[in-house]
């Protein structure tokens, strides 16, 4: 028995040397360990020896020594093949450029939402309101009777219906004070319309956002607080701001609000036009006019409102430097605003 | 406008102050101030001078040789000018003095030395003349400065003129003037005026004002011997620094008084002109202005005649024939206040728009005619010893501003302004703008004065304006609001809105565009639409821009045109308004809508047109939680294809259309690519309810997949019916239904379709399968696919 089992130890380590590859194997496998396998065979021979204890070891070691040397050359093919799979592997190349490309925003949205984020935080509601409206609503209501010099600065497009292309967004002041009544905190981001030929710096077709607040004693003081926050908030920086008086028939004391200038730091250069400072934003205390005519109670609440120019602070805030870019339509400028 | 510094001085004692941060302040306080601009900062070293002798140069036509005492000293100048003359008074640049960019030395002109310049007025920067050298008539040493002499030093600051449309007042010197003695506290003096009273006695002036509804206030009053033809030059140079031009002297003179106090004269030749009518015309007629331009006068145009014939078009320009020239001796002064708005109305049809006629449609104050008038007669009389007034200040006063009364209190201001100005400084600067104020317990009663009363001034808000405004906004302490924060939700709509632009730009990869609201003929033309007939607009800039769009669509096509050459594949939308007709009341009926559009070169039309209908979808089940029924549909608009349009319908409603262009349309887009496109109502998908997210829990057993193929042409499938009715056959143990695979070839079309069944409770057996999968095909057999 001894002998024999020496003799399949032997024979067995000559036959791993010779197996190669996982089927190579498990047939040395199946000849060893299986059923009819060497193994069995031995154990069924065990019937025939005396010292069975002593061989029934010496068969069980042979097992163990040949299912352990097995179960090596497996891993050790395993651990070959991948490595060969590492070796063979194809070296990718992040820097090609991506097949699809992005979609994007217009940049008036990107700008609107900017600042509608912040008025949020601020408890503002947003407004969303007709581009055609009536001669009342456009100036009637806003305290800007027929013939009125605040007239000629805009220049209205007329339809033949009677209505005509809001040309500012303070049109919709009155419809937002009649919705909510007092207090109210509202803005208007929406498209507005003047008659005017169109070059790199004037379009006919733009974008304002009006904002307004009525609540008892509401003062000059918060006005100044509100504009200086959101517009730190929207530049991203402690911005100065300072106001001026300005004349707008549905404000009253009203404001032209200007920003200490960026690119120069208000030392004064060409885009201020060496002042230090940008126009940016016409502002004031509504009128009382316009409250009563929104059916606001003049003697309990006062409030502000103020116009900012979203095209022009979508220029500023990514250099555009042509207006007509915005509604162009055209690939090439507008795919660029991806970010949001 | 411009604005001199010297001439506010003669108002306000600004001395000790640097008149340049004033200048800033009252940016802040009053009205934008553009520009600032120093003259005679590059003027020095010029003196006068006297020509001793002139001598002409022997190799020049042209040049003089002078001896010139300069002061005590004689030296040799070397001139050009034609105008100069032995004895002549000059003003001398002399050597190591400066002329604007030149500086002055000794210079060899065609051999001799020049020991300085004679300068003409222009070269002094005091008047566009070069003609000449200029002649200096002032009694003065020689040798005396000329800066000394005239007032060629000063600082002129240029002053929006929107920024002053509310403020009659301040067109004006004297109004600048009192803006500044209220922001230094210094003390505004009074003009010096000429009185008029004394003349009461002589005959009057004949006035006669027909059309009172159009006049507040005429006067006129007659002046003779007047000899004097060139202004002093001071007066000059004020007016030329102001952005005048001087004419002659009584000319001058009403220029100046205007600059200086506001109010626009008129000065008749009184050879011409001897009474006055101010009235309207019954029917149009021409007019020569004294600029030599005819003019058609319509009915509605103010006029002032003198016999019934016109003389001048009021507020606006005078008549060529009654013009003072060089020949007038005796004048008949107009100061009037016409209404604002006729004579706005009247430049307006006419076109032309005069230093005069501005000021008018600012609404001027009456009150101003008398003194202006009489500050008129004192600078004539100032500078023309001879003249004489020959009749008494006549005067026809048709209409009154009432006076404005305005009543508040110390509490009013604070709730205005947030901050505490006291009541001292509220007085203050009140009284110094020219109101009138008393306080009685709390109450302030301020009554406004009549050169801000015009329509400025009518309301307490107005008040707070000239309390804060030189209060200064940069001397506000600011706050935030006290009132209470409540919770902002987004309207539907406009969350709706922001969604879509996000999941178009996100998981279609698509790009926002704007374009305009209204139909751009000449690109629909160049696509073959027909643009639909809509509401138009009047004014347009052009007839091809005139009618409002009824759809988002042909623009994005037209874009989609433009940029074919910018990617193989791309998707552009743009969230708008259109105009869809008009609503029962005559108004717009106007609509928010989504349009987008896809392009391809490589993709078929039809994985174009799944990629719309993909995007539909997913709008509608992303915000909504809802999927959108599909139904073939007549198209809206010819730039549709007429077999691929369908109608995008959620409960019933139609919230939109999807389609691919007409072949027509197509090929004018590009004869080689695909495009699809679809057109979302907002404001209807926004109405739309939303279902809640349900959950149902998933099932422990596996599910089963049973394909089965049909025989069944694709497009005549309808899937959400396939699904209903599978679904109806089967019971709750099928799970969904999908599209496997579809084939089609030898005259034969199949479809597979893969049901998924799952049970709650146990793994299902074959038992279970067979019967449902059979009453599937059974129920579809009726749809019209039959197992293969």
């Amino acid at each position: 028995m001894k002998a024999r089992i020496e003799e399949l130890r032997k024979s067995f380590a000559s036959a791993l040397a010779a197996a190669t590859d996982g089927a190579a194997l498990e047939s040395l496998r199946v000849e060893y360990l299986g059923k009819k396998g060497h193994v069995a065979a031995l154990m069924q021979g065990l019937r025939d020896v005396s010292d069975k204890r002593e061989a029934g070891q010496l068969i069980n070691t042979l097992k163990t020594e040949v299912e352990n040397a097995i179960s090596e050359a497996n891993e050790a093919l395993r651990a070959a093949a991948v490595a060969a799979r590492v070796r063979a592997a194809k070296k990718y190349n992040p820097t090609l450029k991506g097949a699809e490309e992005l979609g994007s925003y217009h940049p008036i949205t990107l700008a609107t939402r900017e600042v509608e984020d912040v008025f949020i935080s601020m408890g503002f509601t947003i407004e969303n309101y007709d581009e055609i409206v009536d001669d009342y609503k456009c100036f009637e209501a806003l305290n800007i009777p027929k013939h009125h010099p605040a007239r000629d600065m805009q220049d209205t497009y007329y339809l033949d219906n009677g209505q005509l292309l809001k040309t500012h967004t303070s049109a919709a002041q009155n419809y937002i004070m009649k919705k909510y009544g007092a207090p109210l905190r509202a803005i208007f981001p929406g498209r507005c319309f003047r008659n005017e030929s169109t070059d790199a710096c004037h379009e006919n077709t733009f974008f304002q956002m009006e904002g307004m607040m009525i609540d008892e004693n509401i003062s000059i003081s918060n006005l100044i607080y509100f504009m200086k926050t959101m517009l730190s908030e929207v530049f991203n920086r402690d911005v100065k701001v300072r106001l001026r008086p300005g004349f707008f028939p549905f404000v009253e004391p009203g404001f032209e609000l200007d920003i200490n200038c960026e690119i120069c730091g208000g030392e004064g250069c060409p885009s201020c036009k060496n002042s230090g400072w940008l126009e940016l934003c016409p502002c004031g205390m509504i009128h009382p006019n316009v409250l009563r005519e929104g059916g606001i109670d003049t003697e309990k609440y006062s409030g502000f409102a103020f116009g900012l120019g979203l095209t022009r602070l979508a220029m500023m805030k990514y250099g555009v430097k042509d207006i007509r870019d915005f509604n162009s339509g055209n690939l090439k400028a507008l795919s660029q605003f991806k970010s949001i | 406008m411009f604005l001199s510094m010297n001439w506010i001085g003669d108002f306000v004692d600004l001395s000790g102050l640097d008149r340049k941060s004033l200048i800033r302040n009252f940016t802040l306080s009053t009205a934008e101030v553009e520009d600032i601009i120093e003259r005679g900062a590059d003027i020095s070293g010029v003196v006068v001078a006297k020509i001793l002798s002139v001598a002409d140069h022997p190799e020049s036509r042209k040049l003089h040789l002078l001896k010139v005492d300069r002061g005590g000293e004689v030296i040799d100048i070397v001139c050009g000018a034609p105008n100069v003359r032995e004895g002549m008074k000059v003003a001398l640049a002399t050597v190591g003095g400066r002329i604007g960019e030149m500086e002055i030395s000794p210079r060899k002109l065609a051999g001799y030395t020049s020991y300085g310049m004679c300068c003409s007025e222009a070269e002094l920067g005091i008047s566009d003349d070069h003609s000449g050298i200029v002649e200096v008539t002032e009694d003065v040493p020689l040798g005396t400065d000329i800066k000394a002499v005239w007032d060629i030093d000063d600082i002129i600051f240029e002053v929006d003129n929107k920024s002053l449309t509310n403020r009659p007042d301040l067109w004006s010197h004297y109004g600048m003037a009192r803006e500044f003695a209220t922001l230094t506290g210094r003390k505004l003096l009074a003009p010096d005026l000429y009185d008029t009273a004394k003349f009461d006695t002589l005959p009057p002036v004949a006035v006669d004002v027909k059309a009172t509804d159009l006049v507040y206030r005429y006067s006129a009053i007659k002046v003779k011997n007047v000899t004097r033809k060139v202004s002093p030059m001071n007066m000059r140079i004020r007016l030329y620094y102001c952005g005048s031009r001087a004419i002659n002297f009584l000319a001058d003179l009403t220029n100046y008084v205007m600059m200086e106090l506001g109010q626009p004269m008129h000065a008749f030749d009184n050879a011409k002109v001897d009474k006055i009518e101010v009235q309207t015309f019954q029917k149009g007629i021409k007019f020569a202005t004294l600029d030599g331009v005819e003019r058609n006068i319509d009915e509605n145009m103010l006029m002032i005649t003198s016999g019934d014939v016109p003389v001048a078009i009021a507020g606006v320009m005078g008549g060529d024939a009654s013009k003072i020239d060089d020949d007038t001796t005796s004048l008949l002064l107009e100061s009037a206040t016409f209404d604002g708005v006729s004579v706005r109305k009247t430049t307006t049809r006419l076109g032309l728009r005069t230093d005069a006629s501005q000021r008018y449609e600012k609404m001027l104050d009456p009150e101003l005619c008398r003194v202006a008038t009489e500050r008129l007669l004192k600078l004539l009389m100032d500078n023309d010893g001879g003249a004489e007034v020959v009749s008494s200040f006549s005067d026809a006063y048709v209409k009154h501003y009432p006076t404005i009364t305005l009543k508040f209190d110390k509490k009013y201001v604070d709730r205005y302004t947030g901050i505490d100005i006291s009541e001292e400084r509220i007085v203050t600067t009140l009284t110094s703008l020219g109101f009138k104020v008393e306080k009685t317990g709390d109450e302030f009663t301020v009554v406004v004065p009549s050169f801000r009363a015009t329509k400025d001034v009518t309301i307490k808000a107005d008040i707070i304006e000239e309390i804060t405004r030189i209060y200064g906004y940069d001397n506000f302490e600011i706050f935030t609001a006290e009132s209470p924060l409540l919770p902002v939700r987004k309207e539907t709509l406009k969350s709706d809105e922001d969604r879509m632009k996000d999941l178009l730009v996100k998981s279609y990869r698509m790009h926002e565009v704007h374009s305009y609201i209204w139909s751009d003929l000449s690109k629909n033309r160049e696509l073959g639409i027909e643009t639909p007939d809509n509401v138009r607009i009047i004014n347009a800039q052009t007839p091809d821009h005139a009618v409002l769009r009824v759809s988002m669509l042909p623009t994005l096509l037209s874009f989609l045109k433009d940029n074919r050459a910018y990617s193989d594949t791309f998707g552009i939308f743009e969230i708008g308004h259109t105009v869809d007709g008009k609503k029962e009341n005559g108004e717009c009926d106007e609509q928010n809508k989504l349009g987008a559009a896809f392009f391809s070169k490589s993709l078929s039309e039809e994985e174009l047109f799944l990629r719309a209908r993909d995007a539909v979808a997913e709008l509608c089940t992303d915000i909504l939680h809802r999927a959108p029924e599909f139904v073939s549909a007549e198209p809206d608009f010819d730039f549709e294809h007429p077999v691929n349009s369908f109608d995008v319908v959620i409960d019933g409603v139609k919230i939109g259309y999807l389609s691919v262009p007409h072949p027509t349309v197509l090929d004018n887009i590009d004869k080689k690519c695909a495009v699809s496109f679809f057109e979302l109502y907002t404001e209807r998908f926004a109405a739309v309810t939303a279902a809640a997210v349900k959950y149902s829990e998933p099932s422990k057993f596996p599910a089963i997949d049973i394909d089965v193929t049909f025989a069944a042409d694709i497009g005549a499938i309808v899937f959400p019916e396939v699904e209903r009715a599978s679904r109806a056959a089967a019971g709750e143990i099928l799970a969904s239904v999908l599209l496997k695979d579809t084939y089609t070839g030898d005259g034969a079309s199949t479809v597979t379709l893969r049901f998924s069944f799952v049970s709650r409770e146990r793994t299902l057996t074959k038992q279970e399968l067979t019967p449902a999968t059979d009453a599937i095909c059974a129920s579809l057999a009726k749809l019209g696919l039959t197992v293969r």
